[in-house]
């Protein structure tokens, strides 16, 4: 007896019951399925939603990997024993790290996922398979486990279960535990300890009196946002040797991804191309007011102002949001031209909280989460305006 | 019941459940979100508000024969406002901690929906006590809202209840905060009252799902 015909067999026996839900989608996750529908006529596709959300993830694992060995470089850089970037030793701390924090965001969401299918009755939903993988490629690699817990279950419950499962979510739930990581947990989230490995811990030691160095590695945004230069070259900020998050400081990786996403007609290269857009607009005006001298030097807003314009692309996590986050077919705007006006807002918008909230210098996550709520009217005015159009053409030919 | 008939036993027992006045009709929102980081505060605002509807109702049934119907909000403001006065000199004079803490939203009581809804749609037509009972009833259904939210919202936010601390001491890590525990910011910011109120109105309206409308 196969894997396969034991799992049919449990599907079977458990069809018709309560549990029903939980035993098909473990089936036909992995398996395509024996039976064939019976009447009416089907066109089959190949890409059904779990082959869709395959891909998204396969775009995202080569983030992972470079995460896994960033975390290490930069743990080991800023506690003064470097190591190569690909050596072994980097990419251990990496894994043990960051393979906990995948674990958690996958049982917990999953389990969540489960447990909703079998009390609605409905079969389980492939939605969370992606929003499992972003969640830890947006976090700092020392956030405790339990926290993630605690946020995965509050972004998947209150950012989409109550409004009805996958498809019918306003916010990207995925944002969503990104955000109530930050607004409930703020220690853990921002400042200059939380990026590399270890910071945190040594600060308390320090705090309680042993003899050691402190250790900070403040992201390019933190440094940036309290006037200070960065030490970090381009080509450093574009191949992502930076502290950060896990997943979004390599914007080669995040490009090839985005590449993949675009060619296999998954992400919306229209949303794509309207963010950086809108980004380096943003970014321009800025310098604008900075060469037009109208803010002086000694202006908290200076450092950020003065950033050169499409550096912004390579810092933070714009990069990551625009390609993995804003594409999010189910909360973007659904009409093209909507979709222009949607990622254009939130390039415009990420790079506008950028500059002027130094508390939290990376705008990307609200940008996405303010304009998703913004998405519906933006299609409204849209569609409205289609009709508008072709009302008039009615009446030329009528009159 | 010796006290109440069965039907005045209703007034006071509906707005606590199927016809709350926070989570059914969806009034007085504004203080539900502003005031409920703590418990105690929300304490003191359901106990104002049970003050200033139990007498306000009764005082305007009492005038209802009187009050010529084309200036009628004004007297009712009135009313609310001189009761809201009260309570808040009360205050000052009593707990002037609580009432800066409160502070202006004492004072916007006067604005509170459930009070000027509850005069124009019960005390202007039925009897003194029959009006005192309802507004009983709906200021009890508008607390139990808001010591629920308070509750939950002190406890997880700052880890404490009604200003002790339950859960230890966060800064020298005692209790839960030894194992690694965090208080949770975001529960002491007014959207998450918001989503508590929101998960009331869900548990409820999913065990009784005649409350749910289309």
């Amino acid at each position: 007896m196969s894997l396969k015909s034991n799992l049919h067999n449990l599907k079977e026996k458990y069809k018709g019951t309560k549990m029903a839900p939980a035993f098909n989608a473990l089936h036909t996750f992995l398996y395509l399925p024996n039976e064939t529908t019976h009447n009416g006529t089907h066109i089959k596709v190949a890409d059904d939603l779990k082959r869709t959300m395959n891909t998204v993830i396969m775009a995202m694992v080569p983030c992972l990997i470079f995460g896994m060995f960033n975390a290490g470089y930069q743990h080991y850089a800023a506690f003064g024993t470097p190591v190569d970037f690909l050596s072994w030793d980097a990419f251990y701390i990496g894994l043990i790290k960051i393979l906990p924090l995948v674990v958690v965001s996958y049982g917990v969401g999953l389990a969540i996922e489960f447990l909703f299918a079998v009390i609605k009755g409905h079969e389980v939903e492939e939605g969370y398979l992606v929003t499992g993988m972003l969640v830890p490629l947006i976090v700092p690699v020392d956030t405790p486990l339990w926290m993630l817990a605690v946020a995965v279950a509050f972004g998947v419950v209150i950012g989409k279960e109550v409004f009805g499962g996958t498809g019918m979510n306003i916010l990207n739930p995925a944002l969503t535990i990104r955000a109530f990581l930050f607004f409930a947990y703020p220690t853990w989230m921002s400042g200059d300890k939380v990026w590399v490995h270890g910071a945190v811990e040594r600060s308390k030691e320090i705090a309680n009196g042993a003899n050691l160095d402190a250790i900070s590695g403040e992201t390019i945004l933190g440094s940036l946002a309290q006037g200070q230069e960065t030490s970090y070259s381009v080509a450093d900020m574009f191949f992502g040797f930076i502290p950060g998050s896990v997943g979004e400081t390599s914007t080669l990786l995040i490009l090839l991804g985005g590449l993949f996403l675009i060619f296999t007609k998954i992400g919306s290269w229209r949303i794509m191309v309207s963010s950086v857009v809108g980004a380096l607009v943003m970014g321009l005006i800025f310098n604008g007011v900075v060469s037009a001298g109208w803010i002086s030097e000694s202006s908290k807003f200076f450092g950020l102002m003065s950033t050169e314009f499409w550096h912004h692309l390579l810092i933070g996590g714009f990069a990551f949001g625009t390609v993995f986050m804003a594409t999010d077919p189910v909360t973007a705007s659904q009409t093209n031209k909507g979709k222009w006006i949607y990622g254009f807002l939130i390039g415009f918008i990420s790079i506008l909280i950028r500059v002027f909230n130094p508390a939290y210098p990376e705008g990307v996550m609200l940008a996405i989460l303010l304009m998703n709520v913004f998405a519906p009217t933006i299609d409204h005015y849209v569609v409205q305006g289609n009709v508008k159009q072709r009302m008039k053409r009615l009446k030329v030919k009528t009159a | 019941m010796g006290l109440l008939s069965k039907k005045d036993a209703k007034l006071i027992t509906d707005p606590l459940a199927d016809n709350n006045p926070i989570t059914i009709q969806v009034l007085g929102i504004c203080s539900a979100l502003a005031i409920t980081a703590e418990l105690e505060a929300s304490i003191v605002m359901s106990v104002s508000v049970l003050f200033v509807l139990g007498v306000g109702n009764v005082v305007i049934s009492l005038m209802r024969n009187i009050i010529p119907s084309k200036i009628r909000i004004i007297v009712q403001l009135i009313v609310v406002a001189t009761l809201v006065i009260i309570v808040d000199l009360v205050l000052k004079a009593f707990a002037y901690e609580l009432s800066k803490t409160l502070s202006v939203f004492v004072g916007l009581i006067i604005t509170n929906c459930i009070i000027m809804g509850r005069f124009e749609a019960f005390a202007l037509g039925n009897s003194p006590w029959r009006s005192f009972l309802d507004g009983i009833g709906n200021a009890a259904g508008y607390g139990v809202i808001l010591i629920i939210v308070g509750f939950f919202r002190e406890l997880l936010g700052s880890g404490t209840l009604l200003g002790i601390p339950v859960l230890g001491d966060p800064i020298e890590k005692t209790g839960l905060y030894s194992i690694g525990y965090e208080n949770n910011g975001f529960m002491l910011l007014s959207p998450m009252a918001l989503i508590v109120v929101g998960i009331i109105i869900w548990v409820q309206r999913s065990r009784n799902k005649a409350l749910i409308e289309d």
